[in-house]
């Protein structure tokens, strides 16, 4: 869409304006994020860009801050609660959000205003004023299972946080989901019922592959939400629950160490690497989408 | 009307109503029985209930009142998915993540054929719609024909005793739909299936069916072969909705056993047959084909009652002239005549006299 020849002066100001403020924008969302990705191969212990990294000089640069995050205890131990929180809390939010959204899209529910907001408040209700809540339900919750199911304190303090993160993930799943359905044509399910299949069968076989895009992007915000939170986790979790942004949290609070930013940038690596299958998912669904005649 | 074939019937409907708001009636007491391996259509105009009627046989609407049974058997009480009813969708309803030959192998997959019995049948099943390359193709991949065979195909691949199909041709150009109307016809007869075929085509349902079921307003208003439907029709809605319909207002002014005399608002008199009216002074509506009227006083019967017309105009369409004249106050009168070579063009302005035969000519409620 380049310039028309009969293009005003006001029209070409406006033409290249646009473009200058598109990339002034672009650079206010990004410069944050670039600036700690050089940082973090820095060879010395400072959150600055030391003289040696300025002139380029090899020495300057270094991986001990990888290092670190790769062999130190602490780093490892929250990595690790990560990585078991994360999944766990995103497959709940996946299969809870997945039927619920398809069960307000339904036509026959009632108050289907009413259920939705309440299932996507958590993602609205400022995150202090949840976490608060959580941490009184979860905790009378968790004296329950310890005292009455005689349940270990450690394994219950990861459902406690499982729990509160699956709750956080499970609007993103059922606006995602909720997308794909409008663009879903019923019709499907009535010509698989037509032809003998179950509804069980209808909802495996011709629903779920056709919604699939919409679950799994759905989830990855999920798991997005639960490897980056820290507030919730502070509150509902107990030291042995500490997860790695709660180590970053505290990293930064006590010794301001690169590693920090190591771990920052391996986060955004992370991020991008499933935001990238997001888009490749959402490409294909697009494509199965048109073939659908309406 | 269903008493000749009443319980014998595959499919019947018994005193069926649906309502979805629980106050009207969409379906107002439906009685229907059709035959095994009988071409019924349900033609009628939107909102006249047949679509409804289709969905309570497959199972996706439940009647309010009254039972519908297929072969002998109420199936009010058995979910869409144990019914056993092939149907074509109006918008074809094909899986788009499946192939073509995916697509026709699940109903069998959901029946746990085994795999070399589903290859063969789905085989069988292309070919029999001239489409056995198409099997690795996507949905997507095909024109809406192609579709439209692969949704038929799907509907009798799992050799269902009955299919059902919502306007499968609305989405089709016209020349497609003529050729797929015939297609459909010798394959339903071929395999000897029931099919009870929904549309609003008037076209398709007199080509395609050995029976129609004319709907409006919930109720059956005719049911009866095409060709009775079109010559005999027994309702004023049946005569206008069937064909192109001239109608004429009057009140009966005498009846003598076949024949009835018509006294038109005009004042002119006609024969007519009387059909549903029975005593004199009854306000009527007279039904006559275009094709019906005759310029050729000398092929009527002697003492015809005649009427002269106004030529307003002769439109020339190749196989037929159609002249729009003014008969008895009714500006538009279509006549329609074959174009063979006796036959006379008709000059816009001149006056000419009409007449038909009084069977062709139906006396009907006004």
């Amino acid at each position: 869409m380049g310039l028309p020849p009969y293009a005003t002066l006001g029209q070409r100001a406006w033409y290249y304006g646009f473009r200058v403020i598109c990339a002034l924008i672009f650079i206010f969302l990004i410069t944050p994020i670039l600036v700690v990705m050089p940082l973090s191969f820095n060879s010395q212990d400072f959150f600055t860009f030391t003289p040696e990294m300025l002139s380029f000089d090899p020495e300057g640069y270094s991986l001990k801050h990888y290092r670190d995050f790769f062999t130190n205890n602490e780093w490892q131990r929250s990595l690790k609660n990560s990585v078991i929180i994360a999944p766990i809390a995103t497959i709940i939010s996946v299969s809870l959000g997945t039927l619920a959204a398809i069960g307000l899209s339904q036509s026959h529910v009632p108050f289907k205003g009413t259920i939705m907001a309440i299932l996507i408040s958590p993602m609205i209700v400022p995150l202090i004023i949840s976490a608060t809540g959580m941490f009184f339900f979860y905790s009378s919750l968790g004296n329950w299972m310890e005292n009455s199911l005689g349940l270990d304190k450690n394994f219950v303090g990861y459902i406690k946080v499982v729990l509160a993160h699956a709750v956080l993930g499970i609007p993103f799943v059922i606006i995602t989901v909720t997308a794909t359905l409008v663009g879903f044509d019923q019709s499907l399910t009535r010509a698989a019922a037509n032809m003998g299949a179950d509804p069980v069968t209808t909802f495996f076989r011709i629903q779920m592959p056709l919604i699939l895009p919409g679950v799994i992007s759905g989830g990855l915000f999920a798991f997005i939400t639960s490897f980056d939170e820290v507030v919730v986790v502070l509150f509902v979790g107990s030291a042995s629950q500490k997860t790695l942004p709660w180590q970053m949290f505290t990293g930064l609070r006590e010794q301001i160490s690169p590693t920090i930013l190591a771990v920052a940038t391996i986060l955004v690596a992370i991020s991008i690497a499933l935001l990238t299958v997001v888009e490749l998912l959402r490409r294909r669904s697009e494509r199965l989408r048109g073939m659908s005649p309406t | 009307m269903s008493a000749e074939n009443g319980s014998d019937g595959f499919v019947t409907f018994e005193s069926v109503q649906k309502s979805y708001d629980g106050e009207t009636l969409v379906v107002k007491d439906l009685n229907l029985s059709i035959a095994r391996g009988e071409f019924l259509t349900m033609l009628g105009p939107s909102g006249s209930g047949k679509t409804t009627c289709l969905m309570m046989l497959a199972g996706f609407e439940t009647a309010t009142h009254g039972d519908i049974r297929l072969g002998g058997v109420s199936i009010n009480n058995i979910p869409p998915h144990k019914r056993g009813i092939g149907m074509v969708f109006q918008n074809y309803a094909l899986f788009p993540h499946m192939t073509v030959a995916e697509n026709l192998s699940f109903p069998l997959e959901v029946r746990k054929l085994d795999k070399s019995e589903r290859e063969q049948k789905v085989m069988r099943a292309l070919d029999m719609v001239q489409m056995g390359e198409f099997g690795g193709r996507r949905p997507a991949q095909l024109s809406g024909g192609q579709q439209q065979r692969i949704a038929l195909a799907r509907a009798l691949v799992f050799e269902p005793e009955l299919v059902l199909m919502d306007e499968p041709l609305g989405a089709l150009d016209k020349q497609l739909r003529e050729h797929m109307q015939f297609e459909i016809t010798k394959l339903a007869h071929d395999l000897g299936i029931t099919t009870v075929y929904v549309t609003h085509d008037q076209t398709e349902a007199l080509t395609m069916s050995d029976r129609v079921a004319v709907f409006n307003d919930g109720v059956i208003q005719q049911l009866a072969p095409p060709d009775e439907l079109y010559e005999q029709p027994t309702s004023s809605f049946v005569a206008q909705f069937i064909g192109e319909n001239n109608a004429l207002h009057g009140e009966v002014q005498s009846i003598d056993g076949d024949v009835a005399v018509i006294k038109l608002n005009s004042g002119d008199l006609i024969d007519a047959k009387p059909v549903n009216v029975s005593n004199v002074g009854d306000k009527t509506m007279v039904s006559i084909r275009p094709e019906r009227v005759e310029f050729n006083m000398s092929r009527l019967a002697e003492g015809s009652h005649t009427l002269k017309a106004e030529v307003l105009e002769f439109v020339y369409m190749g196989d037929t002239f159609r002249t729009r004249l003014r008969v008895a106050d009714n500006d538009d009168f279509i006549v329609k005549t074959r174009n063979a070579p006796d036959q006379v063009r008709l000059k816009p302005g001149s006056t000419v006299d009409i007449g038909w035969m009084p069977s062709d000519c139906r006396a009907l409620d006004a």
